[in-house]
């Protein structure tokens, strides 16, 4: 490899490894020694060792071997320190021989799934699941975690602090469950990806960074595990569902920001190559034989990306879909979403039927989809002062000023 | 790994079963001890008396205080523990799981401090 001389060249270089290996790398060390806090701050030395070393010795011919050598050097060395009069030389040795098992000039083993499992364990606080992942394989720090899950930073930093805390003294295994355990423990990855991607998914106009790279982050994410577990149909199913939300990304807003619901979208605007993607993976995930969660909601995503070939949904399939869905999970919002593809098909008061078989769920009380279904199949029957009504419980349930302005102005179209 | 099985049930359960009941009840904690046994995850275990029996300690202004009565006064008791040894949690959540106690009440599973992690 020819020398480089310049700090720009070390950094890009080292950015280049980050992104590509940074999460091999903590999985690599933190599964060794199940300290994932040790893993991270020995490899942001070592990054901080190449960005000094690189521009002077030139970039080495294999990056991310020589980032793993100086990081496990350092965490041998923090262990040394931190032990120095309790921990038997047995037990450092023992540590050191661990992490160097691994050759630096070939291939380093992929733990990466083996840690995410980790991370997501359910011992684990099931609101620091995602953050745990996002940080462990993707390095994002506190601060950017927290503004993705509207928390503070230094409320983020210590719960960050506490599940890896708890990680290490309580000995959470770095693996991949056995067969007889992996769905369950899937789902809750599964679960963390996606919640990932929804909290991305809040700045649906994308104009806040962050929070866009956290729903390609997550992509990346359902993408690393379908391909380490390519005969699993929901980390297909889930990776298919994500593609087909993203490739509506660009519809989703007009110019001028303002709320384009789906059925109001321009099917041209939406990504061809995605909704493709999308639809053979869930064609695979259905010759596996086993459905699920993820594989349903991506089918009733499926089924209204029919709008590209026939120009309108298959409401007919969308509310069989439903079906299943709420067999499976009981879900009151799988109820609301089923209660309007219902009204697509058997009409407005059949939709309105069906919401009010679920008005016994307080939860639903707070909930605004519920209330903006309840308030558009009210104006569709003629039943304006109850629509009127509906409206602005909805839109006082609104977080979304996009979507608040939308609801607002279908109200004021409502007739006095 | 040593992990401590901490057993909390109400314990007006075992109270309030038939004399036959008990005796399978009993049974089925022998069977968990020489499941334990067999896989050499065995460290210690045993059954507690009832809260009934329980006294609380502690120094107030240098005064020993003595009070009749368990520390948690809590709808379940805590009635028995065991000391396992095991590889890492899922093994220890496995045994817990595997205890006939998490079927009358809950299990907590808590790792021992050892003394290599002064």
């Amino acid at each position: 490899m020819k020398p480089s001389t310049g700090d720009e060249q070390a950094q890009s270089a080292a950015d280049a490894v980050a992104r590509r290996s940074y999460g091999k790398l903590v999985a690599f060390l933190a599964s060794r020694t199940q300290d994932v806090a040790a893993a991270e701050d020995a490899l942001s030395e070592a990054f901080a060792a190449a960005l000094s070393e690189w521009p002077r010795n030139g970039c080495p011919a294999n990056p991310e071997g020589w980032l793993l050598t100086v990081a496990r050097r350092k965490m041998i060395d923090v262990f040394r320190g931190q032990n120095r009069r309790q921990l038997v030389s047995v037990e450092i040795q023992s540590i050191a021989d661990v992490l160097a098992t691994a050759p630096t000039d070939t291939e380093i083993p992929d733990d990466r799934l083996a840690m995410m499992f980790a991370c997501a364990h359910p011992a684990l606080d099931p609101a620091i699941r995602a953050p745990m992942i996002l940080q462990a394989v993707l390095g994002l720090d506190a601060a950017r975690i927290a503004s993705s899950f509207l928390t503070s930073p230094a409320a983020m930093g210590k719960r960050l602090v506490r599940a890896k805390v708890k990680i290490r003294q309580t000995a959470i295994p770095f693996r991949v469950p056995g067969h007889d355990e992996l769905p369950a423990r899937l789902d809750v990855v599964l679960q963390a990806i996606y919640a990932a991607f929804s909290e991305g998914w809040t700045d649906p106009g994308g104009a806040d960074a962050v929070r866009r790279d956290l729903a390609e982050e997550a992509i990346y994410l359902a993408r690393l595990v379908s391909e380490l577990l390519p005969n699993e149909p929901e980390a297909l199913g889930l990776l298919a569902l994500l593609l087909h939300a993203e490739s509506r990304r660009k519809a989703r807003r007009s110019l001028n920001g303002d709320f384009i619901p789906l059925a109001q979208q321009d099917p041209s605007l939406w990504n061809a190559d995605q909704i493709e993607e999308a639809e053979s993976l869930l064609h695979r995930a259905s010759t596996l034989g086993v459905i699920g969660r993820f594989q349903l909601e991506a089918a009733i995503q499926s089924a209204h990306a029919d709008r590209c070939r026939t120009g309108k949904p298959n409401w007919a399939f969308i509310i069989q879909l439903y079906d299943g869905l709420f067999a499976l999970s009981q879900s009151p919002v799988v109820a609301i979403n089923r209660a309007v593809a219902i009204a697509e098909i058997h009409g407005a008061s059949a939709g309105l039927d069906v919401l009010s078989s679920l008005e016994a769920d307080s939860r639903l009380a707070q909930y605004q989809p519920y209330w903006a279904a309840r308030a558009e199949l009210l104006a569709r029957t003629g039943a304006f002062a109850q629509a009127r009504h509906a409206y602005e419980i909805a839109i006082g349930l609104e977080r979304d000023e996009a979507v608040r302005r939308f609801l607002d102005a279908r109200r004021s179209a409502l007739p006095a | 790994m040593q992990y401590l099985l901490l057993l909390h049930a109400n314990e007006a359960g075992f109270t309030n079963m038939t004399p036959e009941q008990q005796k399978q009840g009993l049974a089925a904690y022998m069977a968990y001890n020489e499941a334990l046994t067999k896989a050499g995850a065995y460290k210690g275990g045993n059954r507690l008396r009832p809260v009934s029996t329980a006294t609380t300690v502690r120094i107030v202004d240098d005064k020993t205080q003595v009070l009749d009565g368990p520390y948690a006064d809590s709808k379940e008791q805590l009635g028995g523990y065991y000391l396992i040894d095991v590889p890492d949690l899922d093994a220890a959540l496995e045994w817990a799981a595997r205890c006939p106690g998490a079927s009358h009440g809950i299990i907590e599973v808590r790792p021992i401090w050892g003394m290599e992690d002064y």
